[in-house]
């Protein structure tokens, strides 16, 4: 892969004081973008007396856990105080089939968008980049009508719907040219050997698919884990999406609000795609700098 | 306890009523109603004013998702709601139970009514029309707590000098809103000049002398705010609760935190009414809409709550805790402290006026509340410019 | 940008046309047409009624959209959107090829910087903006940063927190053009004497048109998009000073109960991405043009 090998040439091996600018640059911006997670850290493990007193970069001098398990369980919005704990269950309830679904459709997509050409595929391939960017005001109400008239307006099944839809440009998009970008050969020596419509796409086409389907997957587990728009429009607060209870727990303030508990809840719905992005991420980014995104 | 053979039914209920004083208001009706064999789901959406809760309940609506009971302001929130056959109709009920005789004043079922048909159940009287302050604030400056308005303006260079913001206000765009359109333009042009403008929109009081005074007024308030850095509303009355401001123009709702902190009326704090110019108060508050089902079970459990919210016990349990009046006008509040008796009596010799919710549609509200809104945070603005775009919006509201 | 265009030609399949692929063209092309087509169409007439909090107004003809266009409200929407479209390109481009030319210096342990420029990208706007707000919190926040209080500043506040978040995956972007680069034309600059920074400057920069071009569509993409982070980071406040175009839309539609206003809101934004799409079709086919002129 391009991003571990290092053109020897333009290495400016010999100059070292420019060398250890670059480290020590570089060093200082990773701080500046490591400021805020730090941030966040110690608040949420500090008890709200600290946080009045002390300096917002101090380390916590009596660390606790308890806004942790607050901001979890028993972080209050009205009668409800339940914490995030069901808004991250339902997040997760849409995440998982959102993201096969889409993932599985779109790579069928794609697969017939590289490989057969039919009248309109053109208008098509228009229609789907327009998709891809298109802002989303601009179907919030149409698609309201729609799940209204499916009858599964809130439930968890309507916001599953609505990513898989809306995901589909973007991702089919990326499976065509992925595929598009394959030695023909491949494909015809398999036509040979008697592989049809699907022994092809399944046996061929996505056992190469690992970069390809990295960076989809990665796109869309952090893309529908932090949706927001979505979350409020079409969900009912016994489906709301983590980050719209996020935002619900840290504006219901009674009486004094809690700091700690604010950025424990939000370093927890953070926490998902940081997991992912630490497990899956050096995946993603080969697929991001290998052929699957430059096509 | 279920009457005529009718199932308990689970009745998911929205409000955002989401603060402390609030949050032990709703425990109040949960409670009664969960003591019918019914049971309720409590669907807050926090967000003060209820900013992000309307937004929510009308996409479900639209959607075809109604929940079991919903929370608006009096007035016309809900109306094109109403008009689209989405609510319940509580016509009945009300008759049987004599609404027309014990609410009171009668323009908060009014508020309710739709082509002759009541849509809601009125829940508590909010007034506007107050100003709060801190004993504790105006002892630290060396100062008596103010009797009137004129009084609290001449004691904020001393607030200042002792380190207290005199004037503290959230940042949500109804609360500098409310605080100039309702309560400065009532006690500054007087209850004439505010129905002439509100109910009658007649733009030339706006743009005269009367309103002029009122537009004045806030940019004096809008300098004694500098500095209030609350998030919230209730962190602004938290503020006054421990000294750190003065005082707030807020509704009768900050009682509840007040009274959720323990202090005591009279004592810790002190309440003037109609900014102690023109007590009058002012009949916004919430009520209680309930969007057809198709469930019989679900429907006589809609009913149920309806009455258990008119039910006297409740009323008098519910407004204590929330601090604000009963709707009823026969039952006693005998735990009333001294901020709420003097809005009963004022309320009793029927000096009152409706709401802007009630009287101007939600576009013109939500255009007013930015115009406000920016007019404060923007120092530069000066009260001439608001004043002839507040007559604008009047002009132009339908 | 490889990804939105055509760049290799599809490969016709040999063989009998497959029924397979014909019904999952057929599915998807009405999906499409469904969700991108009718549904926007759809919205755009409705601009053109007085619907209030039902899409069953009167016809109003353009009413609404000279009502958008003098409500200071959406004209402060707008001039936000341009300060942080403009705040956020230009930051994230500049930041974006600084950092990609310090990470393209053969450093030590490159993977570790790259994730750290890069983890915030993988959290949402909400976190983001919590995060910054309480960074910027006027009472315990960092000192002498109290943005976020300040209606002038505000603005630059939701900026500087979109950088944060955005300017990461820009300079990963920017990496990978660099990296693509052919040795040889270092080779050659080193023979011809020509400093690293000029040769960056003059030489490697220009030929990454389209790695710069996707980083640019991506960046106005998201911003027009703007919502979640103004939510959560200050609600619009203070005042109007952080009001975006799809805040304005949503409170329209669902807070004024005025959905005509908010479908002329939400049709000027369609119409600014197509502008911006337009724009690059464009550059793309210029771009081709030249190429093919050479």
């Amino acid at each position: 892969m391009i991003i571990v090998e290092h053109p020897e040439s333009h290495a400016g091996r010999g100059w070292r004081l420019g060398r250890v600018v670059v480290h020590v640059t570089l060093a200082v911006v990773c701080l500046f973008y490591l400021l805020p997670l730090y941030v966040m850290v110690v608040t949420a493990l500090k008890p709200m007396a600290e946080i009045r007193a002390g300096h917002l970069l101090a380390l916590p001098a009596a660390p606790t856990l308890a806004p942790w398990a607050a901001a979890w369980s028993t972080a209050c919005t009205g009668l409800s105080c339940d914490g995030l704990a069901p808004g991250f269950w339902n997040s997760v309830r849409i995440l998982v089939p959102s993201v096969l679904l889409s993932v599985a459709i779109a790579s069928l997509n794609g697969y017939v968008l590289a490989f057969w050409r039919m009248r309109g595929s053109q208008v098509l391939f228009a229609v789907l980049i327009f998709g891809a960017f298109i802002p989303y005001q601009v179907l919030l109400y149409p698609m309201v009508m729609l799940l209204r008239g499916l009858g599964i307006y809130g439930d968890l099944t309507g916001l599953v719907l609505v990513h898989v839809l809306l995901g589909l440009p973007i991702l089919t998009l990326l499976f065509r040219n992925f595929f598009a970008g394959l030695p023909p050969d491949l494909i015809h020596a398999a036509r040979i050997d008697g592989a049809g419509f699907w022994g092809v796409f399944l046996r061929v086409l996505m056992p190469l698919s690992a970069p390809v389907c990295a960076v989809a997957l990665m796109l869309q587990v952090t893309g529908i884990w932090n949706d927001f728009l979505f979350g409020i429009v079409f969900a009912r607060p016994e489906t709301y999406p983590m980050t719209v209870q996020l935002n619900n727990i840290v504006n219901a303030t009674q009486g004094v609000r809690l700091y700690n508990v604010d950025m424990a809840a939000t370093l927890l719905t953070g926490l998902v795609p940081l997991m992912v992005y630490v497990v899956a991420g050096r995946l993603f980014l080969r697929g991001l700098l290998s052929g699957a995104v430059r096509g | 306890m279920l009457a005529g053979g009718a199932q308990a039914a689970d009745l998911e209920v929205v409000h955002w009523w989401t603060s402390g004083g609030e949050a032990a208001a709703v425990q109040v009706l949960a409670d009664a109603f969960n003591a019918t064999g019914h049971r309720w789901v409590d669907g807050a959406i926090a967000g003060g004013g209820g900013t992000q809760a309307r937004p929510a309940v009308i996409s479900r609506l639209l959607g075809g998702d109604p929940m079991g009971a919903t929370q608006f302001n009096h007035g016309q929130q809900a109306r094109e709601l109403v008009e689209a056959g989405l609510m319940l109709d509580l016509t009945e009920l009300a008759q049987a139970e004599n609404w027309h005789a014990v609410v009171h004043p009668p323009d908060l079922l009014q508020a309710c009514t739709v082509n002759g048909r009541i849509y809601c159940v009125p829940v508590n009287i909010h007034s506007w029309q107050w100003l709060w302050l801190s004993t504790d604030a105006f002892h630290k400056a060396g100062l008596e707590v103010p009797q009137d308005w004129a009084g609290f303006v001449a004691a904020a260079p001393a607030l200042r000098r002792a380190g207290i913001v005199p004037l503290a206000i959230g940042p949500q765009d109804w609360e500098a809103s409310n605080a100039i359109t309702q309560v400065l333009a009532v006690a500054i042009a007087g209850p004439d000049a505010w129905r002439a403008v509100n109910v009658d929109r007649d733009a030339a009081v706006a743009r005269g002398a009367d309103y002029a005074a009122v537009f004045q007024a806030a940019e004096t308030a809008r300098a004694m705010s500098r500095g209030s850095h609350a998030s919230d509303w209730n962190q602004a009355t938290g503020m006054v609760i421990d000294g750190r401001a003065g005082g707030q123009i807020m509704g009768d709702w900050a009682q509840g935190e007040f009274a959720a902190a323990g202090l005591v009326a009279g004592k810790d704090y002190e309440c003037l009414p109609g900014l102690g110019m023109t007590p009058v108060i002012s009949t916004g508050g919430d009520a209680f809409y309930f969007p057809k089902q198709d469930d019989p079970d679900v429907t006589a459990a809609q009913l149920k709550l309806a009455s258990v919210m008119m039910s006297p016990k409740v009323q008098v349990a519910f407004n204590t805790a929330k601090g604000a009046l009963p709707v009823r006008g026969d039952v006693d509040l005998d735990t009333a402290n001294s901020c709420m008796r003097k809005g009963l009596a004022i309320l009793s010799q029927g000096q009152v006026l409706p709401s802007t919710e009630i009287v101007l549609p939600p576009d013109t509200v939500a255009q007013i509340d930015d115009l406000m809104a920016r007019f404060w945070a923007s120092p530069d603005m000066t009260a001439a410019e608001v004043q002839d775009r507040y007559a604008d919006l009047i002009a132009r509201a339908r | 940008m490889p990804i939105l265009s055509p760049g290799q030609d599809s490969r016709p399949m040999p063989g009998r046309a497959a029924p397979w692929a014909m019904g999952v063209m057929a599915a998807m092309a009405l999906v499409a047409l469904l969700i991108f087509v009718l549904f926007p169409l759809w919205t755009v007439a409705h601009s053109l009624t007085g619907s209030r909090l039902l899409p069953n107004g009167p016809w109003v003809g353009l009413a609404q959209y000279e009502r958008l266009w003098t409500s200071e409200r959406w004209l402060i929407s707008v001039g936000n959107l341009a300060i942080y479209a403009v705040g956020l390109l230009s930051g994230a481009l500049g930041i974006g090829a600084g950092l990609a030319v310090l990470l393209d210096r053969r450093i030590r342990a490159e993977g570790l910087f790259r994730a750290v420029l890069l983890y915030p990208y993988a959290l949402s706007f909400v976190v983001t903006g919590l995060a910054w707000q309480w960074m910027l919190n006027p009472t315990f926040g960092l000192p002498g940063l109290a943005l976020l209080s300040d209606p002038d500043l505000a603005i630059h506040g939701v900026v500087m927190a979109g950088l944060w978040q955005g300017s990461g995956i820009v300079a990963v972007l920017i990496l990978s053009g660099l990296r693509a680069i052919d040795d040889d034309i270092w080779k050659a600059a080193r023979l011809d004497g020509i400093a690293v920074w000029k040769t960056y400057l003059f030489i490697v920069f220009p030929m990454l048109r389209g790695v710069l071009a996707t980083a640019t569509v991506l960046v106005l993409a998201s911003a027009i998009k703007l919502f979640d982070l103004v939510v959560a980071l200050t609600g619009g406040g203070p005042g109007l000073s952080t009001e975006v175009p799809a805040k304005y839309v949503y409170d329209m539609m669902f807070e004024n109960q005025n959905l005509g206003q908010g479908f002329a809101a939400s049709t000027m934004m369609l119409t600014l991405v197509l502008v911006v799409m337009l724009c690059w079709a464009v550059a793309v086919w210029w771009m081709g043009r030249r190429r093919d002129h050479r």
